[in-house]
């Protein structure tokens, strides 16, 4: 197989060898349930729960308060949905972002359906939202504001902290919910600090197993299960846990973590090695669509009179993997909400890749991109 | 006793002394569908097909799921074979209707004979008058309805007694193969399938081509036509797929002829690699799922333009239906969830903003004759990636 180049990693991850073998080794090892009172099942227990406290570690919260789930997606729709089915009598009014994940607007959408009244705001062409218009928006009625804490198409993050204490200011009942998906591993989460009521985070996007996630849950949060069954997870989360996915999500955690701060440095580095490249040795224009401030793993960048999903497929051929928010369709109008919602041009649309690095990136594979845009592009631009 | 499988047609019978030839393909056909799942004796006795499993555990629902998706088949029946005595006709008479009667909701019935062999003592009314008492008499719930009953029991007294309940509707059409092959311009829409359908159904034998723009398009667009392929394969008994490279036609296209003559002079390059495919081939005519109006290739100046660029016969089973009517088709066919996937075969980069509706035949030809054209059409058969689609 050839060298691929594998910047998708918004999209999903390789699984670490290390948590390969980890996975593995819970298949063959801690096959039991833990519900079981016999002693197999009460292993499989005593990994769960070393699971569960590593996660929480990584939060600085503690493990009473980590629920876990099948995906990113099951911990927006339980946060969103148990929140309002518990808090119904004390408010319709419930509020996200216009650049949310489609997990969480598409709940949204369908609440409306039961009767909530869903705001979603404005960004500024920085992708944050502005304190004010949060101010202006939270009320007395207002049960929920869920937003994205690093948002996956531009990598743009949001002031958490000053959002947060806005929202508390005016109503402290409206509880918080925080889509950590792709910001968990990738930006420090403090829980101690950061005063969120309920936190989404997943595996599948730190190097671990897919199917696993999980949703902080601060204590005396008034949320209801979605899925009801055998009780497990406390009686709030149904469902035979997967015990195998989720040790294997806790040593994905632990390493992602560690090499945080090193990562960040390197993606800067990435990241700067390809906007100057492009722009010292590329004489067409491009765009650059990410906020300068924001993580600096997901770089989204647009060029002119180039169709996103052209120029994705010509990248295909040279084994260098991107992502695209548009399609290339003449009958849909299929736009990315994300870079529409942040009042971008067309031409930044049309034409917007995004790259999403990890640690196994380097600046080689930095120039070869480099290299590859100036071929294609002449190519296909109309 | 067993269960064996009677499979009726109908057209064939207005064949003459053609006839025998398409029995046979029929008789052939119906193997080669039911390969694989154990071994089968077929037979013809008097214009019927009989099925007879060897095992007696031959999946016979299996069986007739496939049996009806040969065109060529009117219906198909279960029916139990048994020796030819009252009393066991009886017997197996009351546990069939008990049977259906687990399955559906019905209240009223009748009984029908016919007595082709006529050593068996009673006449055919008298012993579906006598098995219609006994089925009364064991199931009391029953009433009989000689005009519109809810189901029919049918009892054959020939060599052996054929008893059965149900008739299951199977497509019709002549066998496939029966008349020859034809090649499809298959595209992952929603109106090729359907077109090969209705040729298929007809007895041709069909042969697909598809048109590929990676990287311009995506992987899955090939995908795509591959499982469309898969859905018309069940119906045609096999088939061969071509995956024609296009990308350097259209980028020659576009590059050097006029933006609204983009779709029409790359129809007519489609056509000529179909037409060369076919030839190559054996087949006698392209098929494509144009319909009148449809879009702006489809006008009758851009079909008589693009006709123009073949000599075979090209065949448009869609041309005077609409939308709707193709969709229905395509549902029945169970083709529809595939055909509708997001995957486009043709990148808008392709697709004037406003296409030629009338387009002029001499300026068409002129316009493509500042291409390479043999050398384009060459390069692109030389590099068809070929499949045969089970």
């Amino acid at each position: 197989m050839p060298d691929i180049i594998y910047f998708d990693n918004s999209a999903t991850t390789c699984v670490y060898p290390e948590v390969i073998s980890a996975v593995n080794e819970a298949y063959s090892r801690f096959y039991g349930n833990p519900s079981s009172l016999h002693r197999l099942g009460n292993e499989a227990d005593i990994i769960l729960q070393q699971s569960r406290q590593i996660i929480a570690k990584t939060l600085s919260t503690s493990d009473d308060c980590i629920y876990f789930t099948s995906s990113g997606t099951e911990s927006n729709n339980w946060a969103i949905k148990g929140v309002c089915r518990a808090n119904k009598r004390r408010g319709s009014k419930i509020v996200t972002t216009k650049i949310e994940h489609p997990s969480v607007l598409e709940c949204f959408k369908y609440l409306e359906t039961e009767g909530f009244s869903p705001v979603y705001l404005d960004v500024e062409p920085n992708g944050q939202v502005s304190s004010e218009l949060v101010r202006e928006t939270i009320d007395n009625h207002t049960i929920l504001f869920s937003f994205i804490l690093v948002n996956n198409e531009t990598g743009a993050i949001q002031k958490a902290e000053d959002i947060i204490r806005e929202v508390r200011f005016i109503n402290p009942n409206t509880i918080i919910h925080i889509d950590a998906v792709q910001a968990y591993g990738k930006i420090p989460i403090n829980l101690l600090r950061l005063d969120a009521d309920l936190l989404t985070i997943s595996s599948h996007k730190i190097h671990g197993p897919r199917g696993c996630g999980a949703l902080y849950i601060k204590k005396n949060t008034r949320i209801v299960p979605i899925l009801h069954g055998g009780g497990q997870e406390k009686k709030y989360r149904s469902g035979t846990e997967n015990v195998p996915g989720i040790y294997g999500f806790a040593k994905a955690a632990v390493k992602t973590n560690s090499a945080m701060q090193e990562n960040r440095k390197k993606y800067k580095a990435l990241r700067d090695i390809i906007i100057k490249g492009l722009s010292e040795s590329f004489s067409d224009k491009f765009y650059v669509n990410s906020p300068s401030d924001g993580y600096e793993g997901i770089l989204n960048i647009a060029f002119p009179r180039v169709k996103a999903q052209v120029l994705m497929h010509h990248l295909e051929t040279k084994n260098i993997f991107v992502s695209t928010g548009s399609a290339c369709s003449s009958r849909r109008n299929v736009q990315s909400h994300v870079l529409t919602a942040m009042n971008l041009p067309k031409e930044n649309i049309e034409g917007a890749i995004r790259l999403s690095f990890s640690g196994m990136n380097n600046e080689e594979q930095a120039y070869e991109f480099i290299d590859a845009i100036k071929e294609i592009i002449p190519i296909i631009k109309y | 006793m067993k269960t064996i499988i009677l499979v009726r047609y109908e057209e064939i019978f207005l064949k003459g002394l053609n006839k025998p030839m398409f029995e046979s393909r029929l008789m052939k056909n119906i193997r080669k569908v039911l390969y694989g799942l154990g071994a089968v004796t077929v037979s013809r006795s008097q214009s019927r097909i009989y099925v007879e499993p060897n095992d007696d555990n031959y999946p016979i629902d299996e069986a007739i799921t496939r049996l009806t998706k040969v065109f060529g088949i009117a219906s198909v029946s279960p029916v139990k074979k048994l020796e030819t005595h009252k009393d066991t006709i009886y017997e197996e008479a009351i546990k069939m209707t008990k049977e259906i009667l687990t399955r559906h909701r019905y209240e009223t019935f009748k009984v029908e004979t016919k007595r082709a062999d006529k050593t068996f003592p009673l006449k055919s009314m008298e012993l579906s008058s006598q098995l219609g008492a006994v089925l009364l008499k064991a199931i009391p719930q029953l009433k009989v309805d000689v005009h519109e009953p809810d189901f029919i029991v049918r009892v054959e007294i020939r060599e052996n007694t054929y008893i059965y309940t149900e008739k299951i509707p199977s497509v019709r059409g002549l066998p496939v193969g029966s008349n020859g092959k034809a090649t499809l311009l298959i595209s992952g829409g929603i109106d090729s399938p359907v077109a090969g359908w209705m040729v298929a159904k007809r007895g041709v034998k069909l042969e697909g081509v598809h048109f590929y723009s990676y990287p311009y398009t995506s992987e899955k667009a090939k995908e795509k036509v591959i499982r469309l392929t898969k859905i018309l394969s069940q119906y045609n008994l096999g088939m061969k797929l071509h995956i024609i490279p296009f990308t350097e036609i259209q980028l020659a296209i576009n590059q050097y002829c006029p933006q609204e003559y983009l779709t029409i002079i790359m129809r007519r390059f489609m056509m000529k690699i179909a037409e060369r495919i076919a030839l190559e081939n054996g087949s006698l005519g392209l098929i494509t799922g144009e319909a009148i109006g449809q879009v702006a290739s489809q006008t009758l100046e851009s079909l008589l333009v693009t006709d123009n660029a073949v000599t075979l016969p090209v065949y448009r089973p869609c041309i005077g239906m609409d939308k709707s009517e193709v969709v229905e088709i395509s549902r029945k066919i169970e083709a529809y969830e595939t055909s509708i996937l997001p995957y486009e075969d043709c990148c808008t980069v392709f697709v004037a903003k406003h296409p030629v509706t009338k387009p002029d035949l001499q300026k068409t030809i002129d316009y493509e004759s500042v291409l390479n054209i043999e050398e384009l059409i060459q390069n692109a058969i030389d590099n068809d990636e070929v499949m045969l689609i089970e």
